[in-house]
């Protein structure tokens, strides 16, 4: 019972982002050849509302279901981490098409092969974890 | 009924992912779907060799548990909430794929050319595939987090790491698809 509101909310998430066709090859495609508005269009309306619902959640002091206040945990400052590993991210995002939600919302549509691109992630995330002190950050 | 098995539009699709966001911090959770690699690490013994994955992956459950949903949403919405309707490309990026040997562009979620037996079992088929992954897992995981953690939910918190991080995705990806896809399918 614990684990069925998560079933749940991956389900959810898995229905939305295979409707809204944000889980297309062809999307993130069309999005960074500045093809289409459609991937903008979701990913604005999606931080748009992000943003109303954390404004409101804190005027309001909205409780979560645990009784504490709504928040999102700080990420650490920095610079370097973020811009290379997010570039290094995003050249495999435009290759496989799929960032890490979508690569098992694809598997679950199908797409068995995705399963060579999950275990590789495994193992890239891997790697990071072993030479992670060694990498500037 | 239409409404349903046709694509969604962006304006519907957008505020419901910041629900699925909504819905993890109010059941106490941050909805970071990368995180689950490092988990899948810790699970196969990684924490022999990197602190990095020593953690208690029993913490982790609730995550992968929505792992398990997404996969199980990404079955139904195919196999009962589609038709047959193709994705809406710009007809010029039918045209610029169809260039670089891509037929049917639109016709299924990725393309037969990239995920098909055939092509997994060619070497360069199987090399971008393994290649894709490993940026993915390695980007994630240096750049602390995906499109779920960053992009969705740091920039919905207003976080300058989080913006970094998406402006980094963003370079990466306009790097891949406009300078080096060509290059891998003009070969």
């Amino acid at each position: 019972m614990k684990y069925l509101k998560f079933l749940l909310v991956g389900i959810l998430f898995g229905v939305v982002l295979v409707k809204s066709e944000a889980v297309s090859w062809y999307r993130i495609y069309e999005m960074f050849r500045f093809q289409s508005f459609h991937m903008y269009g979701i990913i604005g309306t999606a931080i748009a509302s992000g943003i109303l619902f954390l404004q409101l959640s804190k005027k309001f002091n909205l409780k979560n279901s645990e009784k504490t206040n709504i928040t999102v945990p700080k990420k650490e400052n920095g610079f370097v981490q973020y811009i290379v590993g997010g570039t290094i991210f995003g050249l495999g995002w435009a290759l496989i098409g799929a960032c890490p939600g979508p690569l098992y919302i694809i598997l679950g549509t199908g797409v068995y092969s995705m399963i060579i691109v999950i275990a590789a992630a495994v193992l890239g995330t891997f790697i990071y974890g072993v030479i992670k002190d060694k990498l500037p950050h | 009924m239409n409404y349903i098995l046709n694509p969604w539009p962006w304006y519907v699709s957008g505020p419901l992912i910041s629900l699925v966001m909504a819905l993890l911090l109010y059941f106490g959770k941050t909805f970071g779907m990368s995180s689950n690699l490092k988990t899948m690490c810790t699970i196969a013994g990684a924490g022999k060799v990197s602190n990095f994955f020593k953690l208690n992956w029993k913490e982790q459950s609730w995550n992968l548990t929505v792992v398990l949903g997404a996969i199980i949403g990404g079955f139904i919405a195919t196999q009962f909430l589609s038709n047959e309707s193709i994705t809406d490309l710009n007809p010029t990026t039918i045209t610029e794929l169809k260039q670089l040997g891509f037929e049917n562009a639109g016709a299924t979620l990725v393309p037969s050319e990239m995920y098909n037996l055939e092509a997994i079992t060619s070497t360069k088929g199987l090399l971008l595939l393994i290649i894709g992954g490993l940026l993915v897992g390695f980007g994630t995981r240096y750049a602390n987090g995906c499109t779920s953690g960053h992009a969705i939910t740091g920039l919905s918190s207003l976080q300058k790491s989080s913006l970094i991080a998406v402006i980094g995705f963003f370079i990466g990806g306009l790097i891949m698809t406009n300078f080096i896809l060509p290059l891998i399918f003009s070969l």
